[in-house]
């Protein structure tokens, strides 16, 4: 799945415990900036990627030569300035794009499938924490990212309270919700229930379950559209057809896009990455780390915090995003928040929304010159 | 800058900490910010006026005051401001016990429904007033809970608020509101302005 070449890598050596009781050592971690480290190693912004992303923020991924996921928000000129600021993501370990996951081979050289360690958000962002040092980053400018992303900056600030000098997290929430569990749980069943799933060791691209996981995929991308957007663009719209065939092919032209977006999943994502990421999600409560209290994940940051969520999210909708920067206020934090008007679902992060574009902008730009 | 606002100012020492209820476009937050260095935030209903401040680069939180001042803790303010707002709430006594909870000082003004004018309008026209600091038709108004500077007055001190500066603005002019000229000002000022704590 991955072309090597073509992926950064840094390599690990210190041992990292695990939150499931395990350590790892001398794992890789791939990843990909944008811009340049300015000489003062003040412009850095570290990007967290959610469920389905990866190391290739923007321009064309070198692997699926696709655009990168958040390409309308991170390049030069764009709202994550590129000219301006040096871009830092990393694959998340679990994943299936370079980084430590499960489809990498264990000390005996056999693929571990599900004999890798279940990994947590918090596992997730002690790893990435690495690429300071590779770089020499006394303290990142920002750190970012949507939905899981977002999750990630949380516990990032929280596990490291002075590493940034600002913090956005964006359609996210602090704990995941009885909801959230339930669609991921969908999505881990679809992918075990194919028989080609063999309790995780299938090996090549012949026999991986594919059908389960493009049907993960299909249930997922509905719960990131919102339904005034899907009505809108699909409505009751027949594919390519003037009448219902009374049968079972994609009549609609919803279904054809949905089959559609599961068919093009698979060739980038590992079934099991998708098990171990949905995982980790599930298992993230921040307010539990801290006997409860929400607040004190944050008390020891001096941070600037923006936290932005969207009005048709009901994935993670404004009030599991408003409940942080109550949080915040109730700390004295230093902390703004906007949610911002777009039908267009959960998705609305990743897309051309540019209310949402030009806030980020502002609020990095208007930071860096108090820099 | 609107003189209100040099007025409210005037009333912040430097170095302080203020939230600024209905910031609406932050232009009060960005003066206080340049030129007295005050730790400012801010709380607006309004998105667009929300992403007008952010693009000033002020920290501005986007909520309602009457559901969203209850998030921040006792006193957590030097002073909290509210501008011309007080009346445009449901329950305005509920908004004032709030600044005064969260903030140790509270700054805050109305626009006066005894100004001469206002009575003048409804006196000889008969009509809902329409003035400088009432701009808008009786449909369309924002306003609920109009009040005079009398009313306001006697308001607070029934509800044993102290009141440390009570001023009636009136175009660039200023003046000190007290127990003995409160009928002249009440009369005469567009705008009463409000130093108060509980």
């Amino acid at each position: 799945m991955n072309t090597e070449k073509n992926i950064k890598t840094l390599i690990v050596k210190k041992p990292l415990k695990l939150d499931c009781g395990k350590t790892i050592k001398d794992f890789p971690i791939a990843y990909e900036t944008y811009g340049s480290l300015n000489s003062k190693k003040d412009n850095a912004i570290l990007v967290f990627h959610a469920l389905t992303g990866d190391q290739f923020v923007t321009g064309i991924n070198p692997v699926t030569n696709k655009e990168g996921w958040w390409s309308y928000a991170v390049g030069p000129d764009k709202a994550i300035d590129t000219n301006k600021y040096f871009v830092i993501c990393s694959n998340v370990i679990g994943g299936c794009m370079g980084s430590y996951g499960p489809s990498h081979k264990d000390p005996d050289q056999k693929i571990f499938g599900t004999n890798f360690p279940v990994i947590t958000i918090n596992d997730m962002v002690n790893a990435q924490y690495n690429l300071l040092d590779h770089f020499g980053i006394d303290k990142l400018f920002s750190i970012t990212g949507g939905s899981m992303g977002g999750m990630q900056v949380l516990q990032f600030i929280s596990n490291f309270p002075d590493k940034s000098k600002t913090v956005i997290p964006i359609a996210t929430t602090s704990s995941h919700s009885a909801q959230n569990i339930a669609f991921n749980e969908l999505g881990r069943q679809a992918i075990t229930a194919d028989s080609n799933w063999k309790d995780g060791n299938y090996t090549s691209n012949d026999t991986n379950p594919g059908k389960g996981l493009a049907v993960a995929r299909m249930a997922a991308h509905i719960t990131y559209l919102s339904k005034k957007g899907l009505q809108e663009k699909f409505g009751r719209k027949l594919q390519e057809r003037e009448d219902l065939k009374f049968g079972f092919d994609a009549d609609f032209q919803i279904e054809s896009y949905l089959r559609y977006q599961g068919s093009v999943f698979v060739d980038r994502f590992d079934a099991n990455s998708y098990l171990y990421i949905t995982r980790a999600m599930d298992y993230f409560d921040l307010a539990k780390q801290f006997n409860g209290n929400l607040s004190e994940a944050f008390k020891n940051t001096n941070a600037k915090f923006f936290i932005i969520s969207f009005t048709s999210d009901w994935l993670y909708p404004t009030q599991e995003n408003k409940d942080i920067v109550i949080a915040l206020n109730s700390i004295g934090a230093d902390v703004g928040f906007v949610e911002i008007e777009s039908d267009k679902g959960h998705d609305s992060f990743l897309l051309d929304v540019p209310d949402f574009l030009s806030a980020i902008k502002n609020f990095l730009d208007k930071s860096y010159e108090e820099n | 800058m609107k003189n209100e606002f040099q007025v409210i100012a005037d009333l912040i020492e430097k170095d302080k900490k203020v939230l600024d209820v209905g910031c609406a476009d932050g232009t009060l937050m960005k003066f206080l910010k340049d030129n007295k260095n005050i730790n400012i935030r801010g709380l607006e209903i309004s998105k667009e006026k929300v992403q007008e401040c952010i693009a000033k680069g002020l920290t501005v939180i986007e909520g309602n005051a009457e559901k969203d001042l209850k998030q921040f803790p006792d006193k957590s303010f030097d002073y909290v401001v509210l501008s011309q707002t007080l009346q445009a709430f449901l329950n305005p006594e509920l908004v004032l016990d709030e600044l005064l909870r969260v903030g140790k000082k509270a700054i805050v003004t109305i626009p006066n429904f005894g100004y001469w004018k206002v009575r003048f309008h409804l006196l000889f026209k008969g009509t809902m007033p329409i003035t400088k600091t009432l701009p808008d038709e009786w449909y369309n108004t924002p306003n609920l809970h109009m009040c005079t500077i009398k009313d306001f007055f006697r308001f607070v001190k029934s509800k044993d608020i102290k009141i440390f500066k009570s001023l009636a603005l009136n175009n660039l002019n200023s003046s000190i509101i007290n127990e003995s000229n409160l009928g002249v000002k009440n009369l005469f000022a567009d705008l009463g302005i409000f130093l108060i704590e509980k």
